[in-house]
């Protein structure tokens, strides 16, 4: 029998013209009406969609409360950001406008190994902690060169330019700003010079091949620079990442031989000064932090750390978001069993032939269910996110677990992201117990869609994170990445290989597939 | 028993979600329990006959991947010749990978058959089941907890029980491999039990 016939038999039915007269719109209302009674009067749904929530909170407690880690407070760069400021610094104070100039003939690293141990294949193992041993290897962003700022705080305003590991020569300013210039490695046979020129509060980078052909790479205005300011030159080194060593880095050193140094301008003392600017936040070497004068105008400075925005992984500590991915994932189960049976226990005892003699529009009735499903899979999950931020961030910042700052913007997209999340996945499994009408089949086939990729890829965040259901879990990511910092960006640190929206779109579009052929099926089945 | 263990198998045969063996434990219980009114008789029963079935196409597929994996990965550059132990089963570690994932397969077939018992309605057997697989895994990965993590995967039924199939790098799992199938083995205990009690106790 096709629809049309169906609704041929119907016509008769006074009922149904009764419906047709009314319109489509109430039609759908009352379909609505129907499904959601339907959900109301079975105690058992309604008791899962309450632990649906429940157990949602209750398992982001759970895993904020089970991280423990102290940690100093983090030093915030001018525009309020969190920023790692730890490196070695030999300098003058300078009292007005002024230059310094200095040519780096070479710069060389090393990093500490973990202990080895290695994952299973399911997830990570305990980690080593960094042997006292030195391999050879120079960090990509090891960074040696001139920095002029206020005073030596953390977190201070700066200007520099610097020849980096393997990012060529570079202009930065305040953490986030950067300019490139001269491209390439620098060694003894391409040394660079560097120049760093003050006017006021504005600080303009050169840098040259030769010492004669000066190149301007950039200009930073510092607002409210003091007359007196500290120059002089610096070296830091982040966190190393092996090739093919994981997502463990390890602390590292860098070394740079300075030579041709000269500042001018009023430099009210007639020596160096060497500073190690550190705290304790960032993992770095503080052996490694030395300086060597060889003569007037030439040295070896060696230091450790970073000058750079803070990323999520360069802190031990959990991601906060974490507890919110820990507690969707078992809300996730519970919703796709829930909505699973929703559709199917119609089947089951037959109801479904019933429910299709009241609306012969069999993919309403389905529109209908699945809208009811994710609307309450929806609520459920907005409600149990934000009870779960509230208490999450209160037990990690009550543990001592450093919080990145979190805008309100973002907060309501992990909010409603999450929801959508969870509706989304409530329609998904509608669609799956409809084609599959079994509950058995159609459950596995929900969770090996919608949790089985999880397992498999968010370790490393690859591209089941990007291409499987999963890809939603992105709307919950909320730390600032950067690409001035080399990190391990993966799903446990709290970045996925997607954007937020782009990775809850993937799953609108399962969803809005699956939903296509479970309409599709029920119009093509002769049986109900 | 024999009666029971034969209809158990006819069932088996018959049933066309011979798939999802769940199913098995859970429909036509009532006509099941009334033709053999000792109801634990039936769940041993049920166990018995699903063990023996696990172990041989367990056996069958696992045989079947040993040989597959013997004859593709060498050309891939993961082989004898590359430093790479043999995938064979002279290599005592691949034997107990090989024999304990078929033991891990039908540990994993009593644990669901426990779950259903208990649980009756067997699409909430199968979620609470991958639930207990597959979601401890990834809160595992999610607590930036190290200590936490690897005590998560020395419980977890899955990452606990697979860890019978790890032929290198023992040291740095979370649990020995055969400890780990004993952990597995309790987690299948539990839940037979479980599901026996609540058998004994309630309506069919």
């Amino acid at each position: 029998m096709k629809p049309t016939h169906w609704a041929r038999i119907h016509d008769s039915d006074d009922d149904l013209r009764h419906h047709r007269a009314a319109g489509d719109r109430a039609g759908i209302t009352r379909l609505l009406h129907a499904e959601w009674t339907k959900f109301r009067t079975v105690r058992g749904w309604v008791i899962a969609l309450c632990a649906v929530a429940v157990v949602f909170v209750l398992l982001s407690f759970l895993s904020a409360f089970e991280s423990r880690y102290a940690e100093p407070s983090v030093p915030t760069g001018p525009g309020g950001e969190p920023v790692s400021d730890t490196y070695m610094f030999v300098h003058h104070a300078l009292a007005g406008d002024g230059t310094l100039t200095a040519r780096v003939a070479s710069l060389s690293g090393a990093h500490t190994t973990l202990s080895p141990t290695s994952g299973s294949a399911f997830g990570a193992s305990a980690k080593g902690g960094p042997s006292s041993q030195l391999d050879p290897g120079l960090a990509p962003w090891a960074k040696a060169g001139i920095i002029l700022e206020p005073d030596t705080n953390q977190g201070t305003a700066y200007a520099a330019v610097m020849v980096t590991g393997s990012h060529g020569v570079q202009m930065q300013y305040n953490y986030t700003h950067d300019s490139q210039g001269l491209a390439g490695a620098v060694g003894p046979s391409s040394p660079r010079w560097l120049r760093l020129t003050r006017a006021g509060d504005v600080i303009t980078g050169y840098d040259s091949a030769g010492g004669a052909r000066w190149t301007h790479i950039g200009t930073a205005r510092l607002p409210g620079l003091p007359r007196t300011v500290q120059i002089g030159l610096f070296v830091t080194s982040p966190v190393y990442f092996a090739a093919g060593g994981g997502d463990d880095g390890t602390p590292s050193v860098a070394t740079a031989s300075f030579d041709q140094i000269s500042p001018q301008g009023d430099l009210p003392r007639h020596s160096w000064t060497p500073d190690a600017i550190a705290a304790s936040l960032y993992p770095y070497l503080p052996s490694a932090s030395t300086w060597r004068q060889l003569s007037a105008n030439a040295f070896t400075v060696s230091g450790s750390g970073d000058i750079a925005p803070l990323v999520g992984d360069i802190l031990s500590a959990q991601w906060a978001g974490a507890s919110i991915v820990n507690g969707t994932i078992v809300a996730l189960l519970i919703v796709i069993v829930l909505a699973t049976l929703f559709a199917t226990s119609e089947y089951r005892r037959g109801l479904i032939r019933a429910t299709f003699a009241a609306s012969p529009r069999r993919g309403r009735v389905l529109a209908a269910k699945a809208a009811v499903a994710g609307s309450l899979a929806f609520a459920a999950g907005a409600i149990a996110t934000t009870i779960a931020e509230v208490i999450t961030r209160h037990v990690l910042a009550a543990n001592g677990s450093y919080l990145f700052p979190q805008s309100g913007p973002d907060l309501a997209r992990v909010i409603i992201g999450t929801g959508l999340l969870l509706g989304l996945a409530a329609a998904l499994a509608v669609a799956l117990g409809t084609m599959l009408r079994r509950g058995v089949s159609a459950v596995a086939a929900g969770i090996v869609l919608l949790v089985l990729p999880g397992v498999l890829g968010s370790q490393s965040g690859n591209w089941l994170m990007r291409f499987s259901p999963d890809a939603a879990f992105a709307i919950q990511a909320t730390l600032p990445r950067s690409n001035l910092v080399t990190s391990a960006y993966t799903p446990p640190n709290g970045y996925f290989p997607i954007s937020p929206w782009a990775g809850l779109a993937v799953l609108a579009a399962y969803t809005a597939v699956a939903l296509g052929a479970a309409t599709w099926l029920l119009r093509r089945r002769r049986d109900a | 028993m024999r009666e029971s263990l034969h209809a158990e198998w006819t069932k088996l045969r018959t049933l066309a979600s011979t798939f999802w063996l769940l199913l098995a434990a859970t429909g036509m219980i009532r006509l099941t329990l009334t033709a053999t009114p000792r109801r634990l008789t039936v769940l041993a029963a049920k166990a018995a006959v699903l063990t023996s079935l696990v172990l041989v196409t367990g056996a069958i597929a696992v045989f079947a991947s040993l040989l597959a994996g013997g004859l593709i990965l060498p050309g891939h550059g993961i082989g004898p010749s590359h430093g790479y132990p043999a995938i064979s089963p002279a290599n005592g570690a691949v034997l107990r990978a090989a024999y304990g994932s078929v033991l891990y397969l039908a540990l994993i077939a009593l644990l669901s058959l426990g779950a259903a018992t208990a649980l009756r309605e067997a699409a909430a057997a199968i979620g609470a089941v991958l639930g207990l697989l597959y979601v401890l895994p990834i809160i595992a990965v999610f607590s930036g907890n190290a200590t936490l993590s690897r005590h998560l995967e020395q419980i977890a039924p899955m990452t606990a029980g697979l860890a019978i199939q790890a032929t290198t790098g023992l040291s740095s799992l979370p649990i020995s491999p055969w400890a780990g199938l004993g952990v597995l083995a309790a987690w299948a205990a539990g839940s037979l039990v479980l599901g026996g009690m609540l058998l004994r106790s309630r309506d069919a």
